[in-house]
């Protein structure tokens, strides 16, 4: 398991190469001079041309890449933030721990209200609280989170006055957007724990263990959730990872100062380092993510383990 | 008949499953009696509503679909049909316990075997985590396997292995009747006599009954003292094995044991019959059996045979049962 775990870490190394290149060929031909940029419109076209020469924008593409990398793999180095002139991994840093909050409370909703929704849908298939929340997830499921968002701001916010519209400074701050994102999410996580729960609770060894005269609830809970845990724990996993790359019209509806909101403040900008090395540490999140599901699975399901176990 | 209580005693048992199809017929009055330390086989084609039968027992026919639409089922002289689920909970696994037909599905693959085990012994004795684990080692060794396997998943065990576990689990609380549907079709004919001799020994030791639910003849012939033959959901022929064996009165027994239906002819498996079982959403009318009987009369398509009791227990659902099919 724990070579495993190295092998996957290693094999992270190409696949975040690989991204790194493809953003950083976006950036050098995306239209737009960063110098001219950071001078702004008055300054004269030397001073630009000067500035071009010091920031190595004049060198080839191999010379510049190789250059970025170098930086970034000795010394975290993944430039400067054009508009603040600080570090730019010091600017995703501090974005991160807001981005990371939001995307935890969003999936402590969703998985609050999708897995007991998804089990009790299942185990009373086609009753009247399965159809309704059927139609609650297909809702969830179509409804764009901006959406939602503006109206739970509209009811919660203007009308009721009570809960603040904007900002992140504490609890009350978070209800509304992790609701936004979190319902959403809840949505898809209903739908997979009732098809999971469904596929699962007619296998013979739920029958077994009721033969054994085991309680409903335990069944449902110890012999079939476990089981139909697999594909919940990945959808669970995707959301999770796609929240820390920063939910970036939840966070601009509710200016939270997220990972999302730097992104688009900076794409905004063309403040092309700050979107270079968001989208590289987006990768490496999500790259992480993935890892952490597949060793959940591992421990989810015993034969999975054991064919890692084989493999390593 | 005998005059103490039967361990045992199934009468008039209708099942039927709902389907958007219709409705399946599945059970159509069993009548069945077993007595404590009995084995009883119980034979059919496959439809004929044996593991629906079995599952009735236990009160685990899936619901929806399936329904007991009346009967009674007197384990030890208590209708099981009103029972509450709670109370069908303690005896299920504990005073009757269920083998089931496919023993690579019958184990749960998250959980290990000591723990599947112990599961059963947990809901039914006051044993504390580590003595139930305890008991639920020795019951692992007295069905062959090593105790170092308790911390094993099901995949890491063959099919024989899994169907030990399962024998392990069901006789674990000792109970009072064990049904087995068809354990050893699903395995290796080189494993399937290991597994029925095991199974054999420990229901002997325990003196535990079993209904036995199977396709072989050969082995009902070898292990069982009574033998049921279904069809269509109902029991057509019941009896002693030497009875039903060599005084066969029923025209669809006679047709599973070929022309010559003579005990010492053991290892026969159930003939082909000429048709097919009738659909069970549309049974028809009479004896259910006519359309494919070569001794039907007139009668037997407008009327349904009652029981008729021959010799002792023995009784054959058929007009013609009294005289002897020549
Ligand atoms: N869950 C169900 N829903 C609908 N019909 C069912 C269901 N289970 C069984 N049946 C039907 O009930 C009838 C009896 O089935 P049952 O499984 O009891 O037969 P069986 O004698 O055990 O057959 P086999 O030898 O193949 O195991 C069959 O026609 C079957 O199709
Ligand atoms: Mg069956």
């Amino acid at each position: 398991m724990h070579r495993y775990v190295l092998r996957r870490v290693v094999m992270m190394i190409p696949v975040l190469l690989g991204v790194s290149l493809v953003i950083f060929t976006m950036m050098y031909f995306t239209p737009g001079d960063p110098a001219r940029l950071i001078l702004g419109d008055t300054a004269s076209e030397a001073e630009v041309e000067a500035l071009r020469e010091e920031m190595g924008l004049n060198d080839t593409f191999i010379v510049q890449y190789s250059r970025y990398l170098k930086k970034a793999i000795a010394h975290g180095d993944l430039g400067t933030s054009y508009v603040t002139g600080r570090p730019v991994i010091t600017e995703i840093v501090a974005r991160f721990p807001t981005t990371m909050l939001l995307a935890m409370l969003s999936v402590i909703v969703s998985v609050l209200i999708g897995i007991p929704t998804g089990i009790i849908s299942a185990t009373k298939q086609y009753s009247i609280f399965d159809n309704m929340a059927m139609i609650f997830a297909l809702l969830g499921v179509s409804m764009p989170n901006f959406w939602q968002g503006l109206i739970l701001i509209i009811v919660f916010s203007l009308h009721l006055g009570w809960l603040p519209a904007s900002g992140f400074y504490g609890p009350s701050y978070w209800i509304l957007p992790a609701l936004t994102i979190g319902t959403g999410t809840a949505a898809t996580i209903t739908r997979m724990t009732r098809s999971s729960m469904l596929e699962v609770i007619r296998q013979d060894y739920i029958r077994t263990a009721r033969a054994k005269g085991q309680s409903e609830i335990v069944v449902i809970l110890k012999h079939a959730l476990k089981n139909a845990l697999i594909p919940i724990i990945t959808v669970i996993g995707l959301q999770f990872g796609r929240g820390l790359g920063g939910a970036i019209l939840t966070e601009s509806i509710f200016s939270i100062p997220g990972l999302g909101k730097l992104m688009v403040d900076s794409i905004k900008a063309r403040n092309y380092p700050v979107v270079q090395g968001g989208v590289l540490f987006i990768a490496v999140m999500f790259s992480f993510i993935n890892l952490l599901v597949d060793i959940l699975y591992a421990y989810a399901d015993p034969r999975i383990k054991s064919q890692y176990r084989r493999r390593s | 008949m005998n005059n103490a209580t039967p361990l045992l005693h199934v009468k008039n048992l209708h099942v039927r499953y709902t389907t958007d199809e219709g409705t399946v017929h599945a059970v159509n009055g069993v009548d069945l009696v077993m007595k404590k330390g009995e084995t009883l086989g119980l034979v059919g084609e496959t439809g004929a509503g044996k593991t629906t039968t079995a599952l009735s027992i236990l009160r685990l026919i899936p619901d929806p679909p399936g329904e007991i639409t009346s009967g009674e089922i007197l384990f030890d002289g208590h209708d099981l049909v009103p029972y509450s689920a709670m109370k069908m909970r303690k005896v299920r696994g504990n005073h009757i316990s269920m083998i089931f037909q496919d023993p690579m599905t019958a184990l749960n693959p998250v959980l290990t075997i000591g723990d599947q085990i112990s599961e059963v012994i947990r809901l039914h004795d006051r044993l504390s985590r580590s003595e139930a684990y305890g008991k639920a080692t020795r019951m692992l060794e007295l069905v062959g396997i090593p105790a170092d396997r308790m911390g094993e998943y099901p995949h890491q065990f063959s099919g024989g292995m899994k169907q030990r576990v399962v024998i392990a689990i069901a006789l674990v609380c000792n109970p009072l009747l064990l049904i087995a549907d068809e354990p050893t079709t699903a395995l290796d004919v080189t494993i399937q006599a290991q597994v029925l001799e095991l199974m054999q020994n420990l229901r002997t030791e325990l003196g535990t009954s079993m209904m036995l639910i199977t396709h072989d003849l050969g082995v009902v012939a070898k292990i069982c003292d009574t033998v049921a033959i279904m069809y269509a959901g109902e029991i057509v022929e019941y009896g002693t094995l030497q009875e039903v064996y060599n005084n066969t009165r029923h025209p669809y027994t006679k047709g599973l044991f070929g022309s010559i239906p003579k005990i010492d002819v053991r290892e026969r498996r159930l003939k082909p019959i000429p048709g097919l079982m009738p659909d069970p959403t549309h049974l028809p009318q009479g004896c259910s059996f006519h359309p494919r009987c070569p001794f039907c009369t007139d009668q037997c398509r407008h009327k349904k045979p009652e029981n008729v009791l021959l010799y002792g227990d023995h009784f054959a659902k058929c007009y013609y049962a009294e005289d002897g099919l020549q």
